[in-house]
């Protein structure tokens, strides 16, 4: 059993230059008379029995205590039944350091952890102190198989092509190559042409050209009121004072069965009004109403939605990765790795004082895409 | 036993047959279904020799253990919340016990989470300890993986557990950042519409994939699904497949062990599978598992229930994805947006693509080929199944520190919003730092770690050269007293002269004797040129006659001088260098 004084093998054991390794640097050193070029391994050192080994005491000390920890995991599953079916899951109780937190799930990952920790740290305990100690040293071979091993295995491939015929009908080699280099064709073919439709038009529109922009689908322009979300009420101009902000959402896209968020991530608008002497663009005025102004939410940089307003620099920024946009420059880009402006809406009131768009969107929404500038 | 004529009572008569010792009816009934299966398929001796494989113990091959029971116990846990997870963006209004969202309009998925973690008993602990386990599965791989890289343990011939490795990395990743995306609250939402965003940019097909993938327009009521049986069928298939091959190759190729007295390239010193390596192993399950329950039960990870649900036009503050994504969107808020072109009115999003879609897999492509490219460069061609101290590697190490350091600058880059307000720096300045430190830190980390080594090295060599004195006191003939130094290693010191000395490889002449250019000149000049930046300045172990020289001019001191160690061996032509396979 016990081979640890015994290293016989090995090129490193016994004086050096026996063994077969050739170095990288052969010759680095050169040695001189009788004194070998590398240092011997000195062989396994003496094995050193523990205290169970020796004393009986010892032992019978190391026993008990792996069987408490073995009993200790018993009592964990012993508990975890019991609170399984005492502890309501809602109810929820305070601890200090964590603050309020679920009963039951406490409860339940504690006796778990105590049942699992019992087994593990009571079998190494009873490896550690019981089991034998000492090393046993195996034989390490090279991986590699014989020549004959391997001669025999191309042998047996040319024996197979050639009483398969295969090399003396070439037009079986390549048609079968052709069939098998065919037949996945069908089912990508399937995946890949079933997963989804076409986009066509669908991402440089949204909601508000009209009405749902999804693909296939080519909504005709109307005026839409500005609507608050999530109350989908309408938003009249003399409502929304300087420094406010609102989110709005096309009119009639709440009301739609289905698509919602479709829709919803590309129509999303921040509405806000600042001084008119503020602005500083013209078209970002113009496209106003009366310093009230109308950007697309979607980031362009990978389209989170631009959700944090400051009210005292007019920045917006983009939680994701930190793109800020200055409303009064016409929401250009002033930090971060978004490289456009967010896309303004055109607004202006209708007869009843609402605020309605006057124009969709005049440039896609949301993030850049190849065909983006088509 | 006794056949004497005065017999004791409890002895033997003629003819009386001496009690076996049985074994004991367990035993009979275990020896018995063994045999039946034995019978049925000869089990007995791969078994057999697997019982007695021994396996070399150090704590840093417990780290691809983690790795391994916390798979498993993702595994087990993931089990369990398919029983009450629903699949599906279907719309449904909340009526569950957490009183906050009752009424809420909200996807089935986001619902049913919201059940497991308040209506089904024991459902929040399951939940926590599988979310807590793929965290502790990513992190115990990546140091698995240092573990493997700055030992060497991947050289001949374990680079194709190296390459298995590197994939299993990917495919963890991947799995990781579906399930984090199923629950369909508004993080998770989030996560997957910067993720529609990443692959929108692809040039060329990059709608025709959105639509493909989220089956038309994003969000739509397709990628849920799809992500769940990604997330429960397809990759944990692909994980749980290559992990075998991965461990069965372990097993194949036995398990490499640190160096010390006793071991050699041609032996495994260790313990036996029965009993002692299966207590501690299987033991070390039950703890990291118990470990994981503990975690579970006290610390809360993803309180879905406080984000809400997935709303495309709703977001909040300090939008986070788990770690191991982090490095690519530190990327992403690195990259400057006049990264974006336009060429003939098409986009190129250089500002986004790179760092979403190709960092990912350039990183465990230039992994995975790691092996093969410091093969080449060394020449060494052999078996190596002794580690490697990492000081004893120089370069290779300082390579790994400015690996980690460039990804670290990454993952810390994705936080630079969380710091910029922890700190109360500027986040602009945050962002710069990270930029210039990007390029910076990494060859920085480099050329400190490779300086580290080498003085180790040297530190290693003056211990062997002058370390022991033995206090005896000599008389030369000539009259002269000295100290006697023993020319004799201790023990513990042959781990500080066991590695193998090395040297650059040395150029073939560009043209052959007769003036003919070599063909692969160019070739083997980069190979040349790799060769020396790995080892020219190499320090070398002790060798006998150094020592012996140390001690025969007893009072002076060596120089030990890197260049004149390297410097003064031949380096060995790549030729010979090929040679040594056996
Ligand atoms: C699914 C994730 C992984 C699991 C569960 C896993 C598990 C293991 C286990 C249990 C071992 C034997 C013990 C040890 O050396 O620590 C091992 C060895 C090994 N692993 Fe992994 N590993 C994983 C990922 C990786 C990765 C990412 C790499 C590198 C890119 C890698 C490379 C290796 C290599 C080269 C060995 C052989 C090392 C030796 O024998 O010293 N593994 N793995
Ligand atoms: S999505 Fe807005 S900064 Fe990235």
């Amino acid at each position: 059993m016990n081979e640890q004084d015994t290293p016989t093998h090995g090129s490193e054991v016994g004086p050096t230059g026996h063994g077969t390794a050739v170095r990288l640097d052969q010759g680095h050193i050169i040695g001189d008379g009788g004194i070998p070029e590398r240092f011997s391994n000195p062989g396994l050192p003496v094995h050193v029995p523990r205290a169970a080994d020796l004393d009986e005491d010892a032992a019978r000390r190391a026993e008990k205590q792996v069987t408490t920890l073995f009993g200790i995991s018993i009592l964990g599953t012993l508990l975890f039944i019991v609170l399984y079916f005492l502890i309501d899951v809602e109810e929820t109780i305070y601890v200090p350091g964590i603050g309020v937190t679920s009963a039951s799930n406490l409860a339940l990952g504690v006796t778990l952890a105590l049942a699992l920790l019992g087994i593990g740290f009571g079998a190494i305990h009873w490896a550690k102190t019981l089991m034998p100690d000492h090393e046993m040293v195996e034989e390490r071979h090279p991986l590699r198989a014989t020549d004959e091993s391997r001669d025999r295995v191309v042998h047996e491939m040319r024996e197979g092509g050639n009483s398969s015929q295969l090399t003396r009908r070439p037009f079986l080699k390549y048609t079968l190559g052709g069939a098998l280099g065919l037949f996945a064709v069908p089912l990508v073919l399937q995946v890949a042409g079933s997963l989804g439709p076409m986009p066509q038009k669908s991402l440089s529109l949204t909601f508000w050209h009209g009405g749902p922009s999804g693909p296939g689908q080519e909504p005709e322009f109307r005026p839409l009121r500005l609507m608050r979300d999530p109350e989908n009420t309408p938003v009249r101009a003399d409502e929304v004072t300087v420094g406010s902000v609102y989110h709005i959402l096309p009119e009639g896209l709440l009301d739609l069965e289905e698509g919602v968020l479709e829709e919803k991530a590309k129509a999303a608008v921040l509405l806000v009004r600042l001084q008119e002497d503020e602005i500083q663009s013209e078209k970002q005025l113009d496209w106003g109403y009366q310093g009230i102004v109308a950007y697309s939410k979607i980031c362009t940089h990978v389209g989170c939605p631009v959700g944090l307003y400051e009210q005292v620099t007019h920045h917006l920024l983009c939680p994701c990765h930190q793109s800020t946009f200055d409303v009064t420059r016409d929401c250009e880009v002033i930090f971060g790795p978004a490289k456009r402006s967010l896309p303004q809406l055109k607004i202006t009131v209708d007869d009843e004082g609402y605020l309605v768009s006057e124009q969709p969107f005049a440039e896609a929404v949301g993030p850049s895409y190849w065909e983006r500038g088509q | 036993m006794s056949t004497a004529p005065t017999r004791p009572a409890d002895a033997l008569r003629e003819g009386d047959r001496p009690a076996e010792s049985r074994p004991g009816a367990a035993a009979r009934t275990v020896g018995g279904v063994a045999g039946w299966v034995d019978d049925r398929t000869g089990a007995a001796k791969p078994v057999g020799y697997l019982m007695k494989k021994v396996f070399p113990d150090h704590w840093s091959f417990m780290l691809g253990e983690i790795a391994m029971y916390s798979m498993i116990v993702c595994l087990l846990t993931g089990a369990f919340l398919t029983f009450w997870f629903v699949p599906s963006a279907g719309h449904t209004i909340y009526d569950g016990s957490y009183v906050p969202l009752r009424g809420v309009s909200m996807s089935e998925a986001y619902a049913s989470t919201l059940n497991i973690s308040f209506d089904i008993k024991g459902g929040l602990i399951i939940r926590q300890i599988h979310h807590w386990s793929a965290l502790m599965f990513i992190v115990a791989l990546v140091v698995h993986m240092f573990r493997v890289f700055f030992t060497g343990a991947f050289r001949k011939p374990r680079e194709i557990n190296w390459a298995i490795g590197s994939v299993l990395a990917l495919l963890a990743i991947i799995e990781g950042f579906a399930g984090y995306s199923l629950p369909d609250d508004l993080l998770s939402g989030t996560g997957i519409r910067a993720m529609q965003g990443f692959v929108q940019t692809a040039p060329v097909i990059g709608t025709y994939l959105v639509y493909a993938i989220f089956g038309g327009p994003f969000p739509g009521e397709m990628i849920i699904p799809r992500l769940y049986s990604a997330h429960i069928l397809l990759i944990p298939a692909l994980l749980v497949g290559l992990f075998t091959a991965h461990i069965g190759l372990v097993f194949l190729q036995k398990h490499t062990q640190y160096p010390g007295p006793g071991r050699t390239e041609k032996n495994v010193v260790g313990f036996p599978v029965m009993p002692v390596y299966a207590a501690k192993a299987g033991g070390f399950f039950f703890i990291v598992f118990g470990i994981l329950s503990l975690i579970a039960a006290v610390v809360q990870i993803n309180p879905i229930w406080a984000y809400g649900p997935y709303d495309p036009s709703a977001v909040t503050a300090g939008s986070q994805p788990d770690w191991y994504m982090g490095f690519a969107d530190g990327a992403l808020r690195l990259l400057p947006g006049w990264l974006e072109f336009e060429i003939f009115g098409y986009t190129l999003s250089m500002n986004i693509f790179p760092g979403a879609l190709l960092l990912l897999p350039l990183v465990y492509v230039v992994l995975g080929v790691y092996p093969f490219l410091e093969r080449w460069v060394t020449g060494d061609n052999r078996e190596h199944h002794l580690l490697q101290r990492p000081r004893n590697s120089p370069v290779r190490t300082g390579i790994g520190m400015a690996a980690i350091t460039a990804y670290s600058v990454l993952l810390f880059a994705s936080g630079n919003d969380i710091m910029a307000i922890k700190l109360g720096m500027s986040i602009n300045d945050l962002t710069w730092f990270f930029r210039i430190g990007f390029f910076v830190l990494p060859p920085l980390a480099f050329w400190v770690t490779k300086r580290i080594c080498l003085s180790l090295q040297r530190r290693d060599r003056d211990t062997v050269l002058h370390g022991r004195e033995t206090g005896t006191i000599v008389r030369t003939p000539d009259g002269r007293f000295f100290e006697r130094h023993d020319t004799e290693l201790t023990p513990d010191q042959w781990i500080l002269v066991q590695h193998e000395p090395v040297a650059p490889l040395e150029l073939e002449p560009a043209v052959d004797e007769n003036g003919v250019a070599r063909p692969a000149a160019r070739k083997d000049r980069l190979r040349a040129r790799l060769s020396r930046f790995y080892f020219a300045d190499a320090v070398n172990p002790v060798t006998p006659a150094e020592l012996a020289a140390a001690h025969y001019h007893g009072e002076e001191h060596e120089a030990i001088e890197p260049s004149e160690t390297s410097a003064s061996g031949g380096a060995a032509p790549i030729e010979s260098a090929e040679a040594g396979r056996h």
